[in-house]
């Protein structure tokens, strides 16, 4: 087998693990949702399909794939279709670049062929050496997932739901990329497994710590709500306007896939603020080594705390949400980016 | 080999939809035929070594101009069957006529000249790109273009408004 | 790399045509601003392709410039568009053939 070939393999092995995690995270994020949620409000969420509601994503699964797909009759056919696979597609090329944890060595188990035996395997699909500028181009490109389902419906709420919404997406994107500008000088580096190395050593090393970048965990972690549109910048999905958004005309599997790319949009954010602003896979303590499980931890503590926030807070109405984004996050943002490029060439 | 397949995969399909482009009756999906060029010429910018100009392709022309043009596509409400009668059949033969000559005019002048492959040791990192962006020689042209955008923000506010 | 950079030469040269020839045959202004922003980028894959056949940087700083002036010139041209709009209520570029408004 030549390198080339080998690197293939692994990487197609990567991909198929990582699809199938995120699918299975997917499905418990929906259910554990409706559960916290649910409690949060004094009620007890889906409890009945199976033991503690545990088969309540089967039970989604079934009915989804079940309905009939209707397609309305003046939409434009190509884009109605093309919509949805957009939106996955992009939501899941932007989660191929990201590491999930520290290197790890194949052991020499007798089974495996020679190549394999001992390699130093990275946790992460393709390490780009433009990481995050690629994660940011992708980004950028989901949001015609939106537009073209919100035009290819040929009803007018979804065409100005779809419209409000990419608004509101594109207006974040220059506060989140503005919010990486500080930790890339940090770090010296666009690729995300050297970030999350430059935080290494105790917990006050995380980019999230007033010392680092504090300013620019908080615009991140705004801008990156506001991105993937949960609460409270949810207003494209908020049920008592415009009918449903975008989505209005979707059923059975193309809603689906439009409410997978959602929910691994918010599990990408998660996992972005993990790694760029919590330290990915270095506990804070000195003394006890990297593990994939610090990472798991702090995952799953910033997707409670999304679920936390959409149990708390009011939603944003458009023209705030405009004015905050433009008038008040960009400021932050670029007055951080200034304070960091002038403490780097004075300090180093 | 794979690069040589990956190359003319993205040029074929570039060339597609940029005949999508100029040939599509409804202007959104000239639209979107032109976003598809733009990131299949972005991924050939990025098997040409230069992958900080493939990711701003992306950021820029397809993840920004393109949504404004799609916007603005929206929401003058422009028409679907709008070209009921473009140029008479003589004309539309003899555009691309002219067409045809220009291809193979420039493509003769390109074809008598030889072209090294690239030579080694070529980075065209952020890195590099960032160093000659910000030396001596065109650190005043960066300057000047962000002159450049805040006269075009400012224009393009003033002339959109509706009460001038 | 494996294939030779005439033939990426030969692409933009195929992409400015089909550019050129949009700006002909088009009636709707912003399908014209269209295959203008695709002479554009036909142009910038000249750069990248002649930057790489050379070994010099100076072509990725072109397309950067060439980039940032084509966002500029779209933000621009659409408002003037808009603005035209809202006069003539059309589109159509032999719509607009008086001075008079």
């Amino acid at each position: 087998m030549t390198p080339v070939m080998q690197e293939l393999l692994i990487a197609v092995v990567k991909v198929a693990v990582l699809i199938n995690v995120l699918l299975g995270v997917f499905s418990g994020m929906t259910y554990l949702e409706r559960r916290v949620l649910a409690f949060m409000q004094f009620r007890l969420g889906p409890n009945r399909t199976g033991p503690f509601g545990l088969l309540q994503p089967i039970a989604d699964g079934i009915k989804l794939f079940f309905k009939e797909e209707a397609m309305p009759e003046g939409a434009s056919r190509w884009a109605f279709v093309a919509a949805p696979i957009v939106s996955i597609a992009t939501a899941f090329t932007a989660i191929a670049v990201i590491p999930y944890g520290p290197p790890v060595r194949i052991p020499s188990f007798e089974f495996l062929p020679e190549w394999l035996r001992g390699r130093e395997v990275s946790m992460q699909v393709a390490d780009l050496n433009v990481g995050l500028l690629f994660i940011f181009a992708i980004t950028a490109l989901g949001v015609y997932g939106i537009v073209m389902a919100g035009w290819a419906a040929n009803n007018k709420y979804s065409l100005l739901g779809g419209l409000r919404s990419s608004a509101q997406m594109f207006s974040y994107e220059l506060s989140l990329g503005l919010s990486w500008v500080g930790i890339i000088m940090l770090a010296g580096s666009f690729k995300v497994a050297d970030i999350v190395n430059s935080q290494a050593g105790g917990f006050w090393n995380w980019n999230a710590c007033p010392g680092r970048q504090f300013f620019a965990f908080i615009v991140y972690l705004i801008a990156g709500t506001a991105e993937v549109s949960r609460t409270p910048f949810d207003l494209p999905e908020g049920e008592t306007e415009l009918v449903a958004g975008f989505h209005t005309e979707y059923s059975s599997m193309k809603f689906a896939l439009m409410q997978m790319a959602e929910y691994i949009n918010m599990i990408t954010v998660a996992v972005l603020v993990s790694n760029l602003f919590l330290g990915g896979w270095h506990s804070g303590v000195p003394g006890i080594g990297p593990s994939f499980f610090w990472f798991v931890g702090k995952v799953a503590a910033m997707l409670f705390f999304f679920v936390w926030l959409r149990g708390t807070l009011p939603r944003f109405r458009y023209d705030q949400l405009m004015h905050f984004g433009w008038k008040v996050l960009i400021p932050v943002a670029a007055v951080n980016v200034l304070a960091t490029a002038t403490w780097v060439t004075l300090v180093r | 080999m794979l690069e040589a397949i990956l190359f003319y995969a993205f040029g074929g399909l570039a060339l597609a939809s940029a005949v999508g482009v100029i040939a599509q009756k409804n202007p959104i999906l000239s639209a979107l035929s032109l976003i598809v060029t733009l990131c299949s010429l972005s991924a050939i910018f990025g098997l040409l070594g230069s992958p900080f100009i493939a990711a701003l392709q992306v950021i820029v022309y397809a993840g920004a101009i393109m949504v404004l043009f799609l916007f603005v596509l929206m929401l003058l409400n422009v028409p679907r069957q709008e070209e009921g009668d473009g140029p008479r059949g003589m004309l539309k033969a003899v555009a691309i006529l002219l067409g045809l000559l220009f291809v193979v005019q420039v493509g003769a002048v390109v074809a008598a000249h030889e072209h090294a492959a690239a030579p080694a040791g070529y980075e065209a990192t952020t890195e590099s790109v960032a160093q000659l962006l910000f030396s001596a020689r065109f650190l005043y042209v960066f300057e000047a273009t962000s002159v450049l955008i805040l006269a075009a923000l400012v224009g393009a506010v003033a002339l959109a408004k509706k009460d001038l | 790399m494996s294939f030779p950079i005439q033939h990426a030469i030969y692409l933009s040269l195929g992409l400015f045509t089909l550019g050129v020839v949009g700006v002909f045959l088009r009636r709707n202004i912003i399908t014209v601003f269209m295959c203008i922003e695709l002479m554009l980028n036909a142009v910038n894959l000249a750069f990248v392709a002649f930057s790489r056949a050379q070994g010099a940087l100076d072509g990725q700083i072109l397309v950067f410039f060439v980039m940032t002036v084509a966002a500029a010139e779209a933000a621009v041209g659409l408002a003037i568009v808009i603005a035209l709009h809202r006069t003539r209520d059309t589109l159509d570029v032999d719509a607009f053939n008086t001075l008079k408004w």
